[in-house]
């Protein structure tokens, strides 16, 4: 019963005309830059984070909320119209959306993405709201060594065991973590790395290090290969609306594609990938028209679209309990808390129930919101699409230099934007992972924090580490979870015929 | 994503990738040892950048015998006069707000020269739709959420 009054008093926050404005807000600037080629949630977020500085912080959570889930809608438009996913997890959506329109069905892709990704929001955020409040009974027996073990779990799943290869993906990882150390040590006040340089020392904006890696390392890598492949938009030909085989072929895959998201995107298993991975092989083995897939099948949307969905509420849930960010958006979600003092984890669930709530309620919100907007605006967004490239990517920098200049206008910050965009370029051509190294930037002084205290509490014991039963279980599979890869041939067999 | 296999011996970006991730790893250590102040007991500030170190410094190894073994995915030829022209545009914008030059010129030198490293040649046209561009943001930014942004002899007018 705690949870539906909680609820309810979140949607007494999440429904005031304020509130209800500043989700609609969120949810139209997300689209709108989720939508843009080469954009995915998570830049969504790190570009429109500045538009939320001078708000109070519920009400930039709601807006964020908004940004969020329309990020992941635009996301998709993008992928079916001009297959370009803005990120791995929709890459599957791209697969047969995108043959979907080529074969003038585009509307009808669109709208299963649109109806699936709200049925799987919906079902999802049910999930969150009823699971945080358990998880968060558990995360307060948690001690420091937990909390390390966890957080290493964390490390090890997003750069190591679903990636396409661990060694890229650990270098990726602890380059994140060297950038964790930049700054005052918070412990003894001395500066670490920071050369004498004194905008250092409060070490280095996780939203800097990820418009620099995303935005600006996407213009250059877009620029640099500009003559390889031009993009081409399908118009959206014919009715946008469902016939009735279209709504009988998708709610299933809407709905198992939810329950492969969710627990997957919960879990700290790193990113959506995996589940829109595993929802497109069983909607395609059990799917009545398995010839249709690879030519345009609607399965292959709705499946995959939800199953990316849920999971990106599943990840709110270990970034709302824990404080445990486990993709890039949550990375960069968990800056957006970190800007007013807020740290997501049970303490917050205790002292401000309303923001938590008002968020999680303001979910819903959205999530119907995006679903009565979406479709009758997709004119809209498919002219946003009709941009030409140059002035595309001259807006995208212009915005992501206005979001450094914002939170810290000066040179070195700048210039840092600079440096972390020529490193994103080299990452994305030589084939390395990006989502590891904002993890690791944000993740990686709290590990440390956590780590340090747990071994004053022990005097300096390394037994301590692995005392609690919870902390020696989550480092053994974090152990498996980076072995893993090296034998499980199986799983690479599996990428591979997806390629 | 199809991974061509050069034929290649040796891959010579992952020897540098990884010349690269030991020269992080010794500065790292460098810097760890200037470190006066530790804890006597648990663990000092030290502990955790030389972790990373040697973390950085196997993942080198592990670069080593990647480049004897196999090779990174194939790159496509790049285009480096984009690449220099947006980072033309990086200077400029960095130089101008260094300089006092305020936000919207250096906003649309940023537009400019990022528009002319995808192609287009009407710089004069591009450089007055960035100058549009960002007086609507600036506008935007500073009046309706009253965020400070740098300003310069233009911006001071408004």
């Amino acid at each position: 019963m705690d949870t539906f009054s909680a609820l309810g008093q979140g949607f007494l926050v999440a429904l005031a005309p304020a509130k209800l404005l500043y989700a609609l807000i969120g949810v139209f600037l997300g689209t709108a830059v989720g939508v843009l080629p080469g954009i995915g949630p998570a830049l969504t977020v790190a570009l429109l984070l500045p538009v939320t500085f001078k708000l109070d912080p519920t009400g930039s959570l709601i807006m964020f909320a908004g940004i969020y889930y329309g990020g992941m809608y635009g996301g998709s438009t993008t992928s079916i119209l001009i297959n370009t996913p803005g990120e791995s997890a929709s890459m599957i959506t791209a697969l047969e959306g995108n043959r979907m329109a080529k074969a003038g069905r585009g509307g009808p892709a669109l709208a299963t993405a649109a109806i699936g990704s709200f049925v799987a929001g919906t079902i999802a955020t049910i999930g969150l709201a009823f699971f945080a409040p358990w998880l968060v009974d558990l995360a307060i027996q948690f001690g420091p060594a937990d909390y390390f073990a966890l957080m290493v779990l964390a490390f090890v799943t997003v750069s190591a065991t679903f990636g396409d290869s661990p060694l890229r993906g650990l270098t990726s990882l602890f380059v994140g973590l060297l950038l964790g150390l930049i700054g005052i040590d918070r412990l003894t006040g001395q500066a670490r790395l920071t050369f004498g340089v004194p905008e250092l020392l409060d070490g280095i904006e996780v939203t800097t290090l990820a418009v620099g890696l995303f935005a600006v390392g996407e213009a250059l890598y877009v620029a640099s290969r500009r003559h390889h492949d031009p993009e081409e938009i399908e118009p959206v030909r014919g009715s946008l609306w469902m016939t009735k085989e279209d709504w009988s072929r998708s709610w299933k895959p809407w709905i198992r594609g939810t329950f492969l998201g969710f627990p997957i995107g919960a879990l700290p298993a790193g990113g959506a990938e995996i589940p829109t991975f595993l929802s497109y092989t069983i909607e395609r083995r059990l799917s009545k028209h398995p010839e249709e897939f690879g030519k345009g099948a609607i399965e292959g949307v709705a499946g995959p679209e939800a199953a990316n969905n849920a999971s990106a509420a599943g990840t709110l849930m270990p970034l709302l309990t824990l404080g445990l960010p486990t993709s890039a958006t949550a990375a960069i979600m968990l800056a957006g808390f970190q800007q007013y003092g807020l740290n997501p984890g049970p303490l917050l669930f205790a002292e401000r129930p309303d923001l938590v709530w008002g968020l999680i309620a303001s979910l819903f919100v959205a999530n119907v919101m995006l679903v009565i907007l979406n479709l009758p605006l997709v004119g809209l967004w498919v002219r946003l699409l009709a941009i030409p490239q140059p002035w595309l990517y001259a807006g995208i920098l212009v915005f992501a230099a206005m979001g450094t200049i914002a939170a810290k206008a000066s040179v070195v910050e700048l210039s840092m934007l600079a440096i972390f965009g020529a490193l994103g370029f080299l990452m994305r051509r030589f084939d390395y992972p990006i989502a590891p190294m904002v993890v690791g930037l944000i993740l990686g002084p709290m590990a440390e924090t956590q780590l340090r205290r747990a071994l004053s509490i022990s005097l300096g014991d390394p037994i301590a580490l692995v005392e609690s039963p919870i902390a020696a279980g989550l480092l053994v599979i974090a152990a498996l979870a980076l072995l893993a890869p090296f034998f499980m041939a199986g799983l690479d067999r599996f990428k591979a015929s997806e390629d | 994503m199809a991974e061509a296999r050069t034929g290649r011996p040796v891959d010579r970006a992952a020897i540098v990738i990884g010349v690269f991730l030991l020269i992080l790893a010794a500065i790292t250590v460098w810097d760890a040892r200037r470190l006066t102040m530790t804890s006597t007991y648990g663990m000092g500030p030290e502990a955790m950048p030389y972790i990373i170190a040697g973390g950085l410094a196997l993942l080198a190894a592990g670069h080593f015998v990647f480049a004897l073994r196999s090779s990174l995915p194939a790159r496509e030829q790049a285009d480096s006069g984009a690449i220099l022209w947006i980072a033309l545009g990086l200077v400029a914008l960095i130089a101008g707000i260094g300089f006092g030059a305020g936000f919207i010129p250096a906003m649309a030198l940023l537009f400019a020269a990022t528009a002319r490293a995808f192609g287009r040649t009407a710089i004069v046209t591009d450089l007055v739709i960035g100058l549009v561009l960002a007086f609507v943001v600036y506008l935007m930014f500073t009046k309706l959420l009253t965020l400070a942004l740098p300003e310069g002899p233009l911006e001071r007018l408004l």
